[in-house]
């Protein structure tokens, strides 16, 4: 009985832990300032990108060569997407707040991806503009 | 213990020692003490894990004492961060003295506590006492994590670093005594072991991520934290 009271409050308190991990790394990512180019291709509206642009992020995030440095992050923001589309599966259809919550949090994911993509694309700018300079 | 335990064993390890790289680079050594502390324990208590192995075997009874006793020393080790991390937040408030001597209060109190519930059992004291002990700090780390973090929504806490530290010490407890109580309820769970390696890399791959990523001086509002998209 102990043992099953230890276990649900750890699993409780597990979520609440790692769900405030994963927004301590967005809301890190909100103060970041977008190049119009990076706005454009990512689409950033204000300070959100819907969703459903999430998936075609991380494929652009794939093409771009990486600096090295942020591969952890974006698997931590997949995972955390990832759960949030099970949750969504399993929970979303009870409770329409529920459903609403989620998709906010897959739209901080997104953002997150966003702002992965424009350091990425930055970091392919300063490439390029070494290369060009060896050339010349 | 097949190939992917050996290779779960040697990541850990190699994790732990980048990790204590990355402090010492980012100059955290005297702010973060207890992290480097514990790391170095485990990076030590690997070692002597594998020689254990090596000379005794995984299923000798050695191996058996070993593991559960290091493992009880890692988890006070825990305790000791997760105090220093109470300093930190209440650092302000000149309350640490109290900080110290409450910890250790508690500290005594959960080795007493599992002392009592394992003394009927003389004949496996040895073994059980470090087990329960374990486990208790695991759940009581929970319950302390928690506090601290309700106390860092309150007082309204802004150091980024501060912030995840503190919120990967509570995935962690949380991981573990959940884990613990899952063994309890489901003894002979083999899958459950590559699982806790896997979550023993948690801690020195989220600090890592802190140390190297985010600075001193960054700052995130907690409203933030609890709703980012607010």
């Amino acid at each position: 009985m102990i043992a099953i009271l230890i276990f649900g409050i750890s699993v409780l308190t597990l979520l609440r832990f790692f769900v405030s991990y994963c927004h301590s790394l967005i809301a890190e990512s909100k103060s970041y300032e977008f190049s119009e180019q990076g706005r454009e291709i990512a689409g950033v509206t204000g300070h959100s990108v819907r969703d459903d642009q999430f998936r075609r992020l991380l494929q652009l995030i794939a093409l771009c060569p990486e600096p090295g440095d942020d591969k952890g992050r974006v698997r931590a923001v997949s995972l955390y997407f990832g759960l949030l589309g099970l949750t969504r599966m399993l929970f979303g259809w009870i409770e329409p707040t529920v459903a609403r919550w989620i998709d906010s949090e897959r739209s901080g994911c997104a953002y997150v991806a966003a702002v992965m993509l424009d350091r990425r694309i930055a970091y392919n700018r300063v490439l390029m503009a070494r290369q060009m300079s060896t050339q010349l | 213990m097949g190939p992917v335990d050996y290779f779960l064993l040697l990541a850990d390890f190699l994790l732990e020692i980048c990790c204590v790289v990355c402090l010492l680079r980012k100059r955290a050594f005297s702010q973060h003490f207890t992290i480097v502390l514990y790391l170095c324990a485990s990076i030590a208590v690997g070692v002597g894990r594998y020689g254990v192995i090596a000379t005794a075997g995984f299923n000798s009874d050695a191996y058996r004492y070993f593991f559960y006793y290091s493992d009880a020393l890692l988890t006070i080790c825990l305790y000791f961060i997760l105090m220093s991390l109470y300093a930190h937040v209440f650092s302000e408030m000149g309350i640490s003295k109290f900080v110290r001597g409450g910890a250790m209060l508690l500290l005594a109190g959960t080795a007493g506590i599992s002392y009592h519930m394992v003394a009927s059992s003389t004949d496996k004291l040895i073994t059980y006492f470090a087990y329960e002990l374990s486990q208790n700090l695991y759940f009581v780390g929970v319950l302390l994590t928690y506090l601290l973090w309700g106390a860092m929504i309150k007082m309204r806490e802004n150091r980024t670093r501060l912030i995840q530290l503190v919120l990967a010490m509570g995935v962690y407890f949380s991981a573990f005594a959940g884990s613990y109580a899952l063994g309890n309820m489901y003894p002979y769970l083999a899958v459950w072991r590559y699982v806790c390696y896997l979550m023993v890399m948690w801690l020195p791959l989220s600090w890592a991520y802190t140390f190297v990523k985010v600075s001193e001086d960054t700052r995130t509002m907690t409203a933030r934290v609890l709703a980012p998209n607010r």
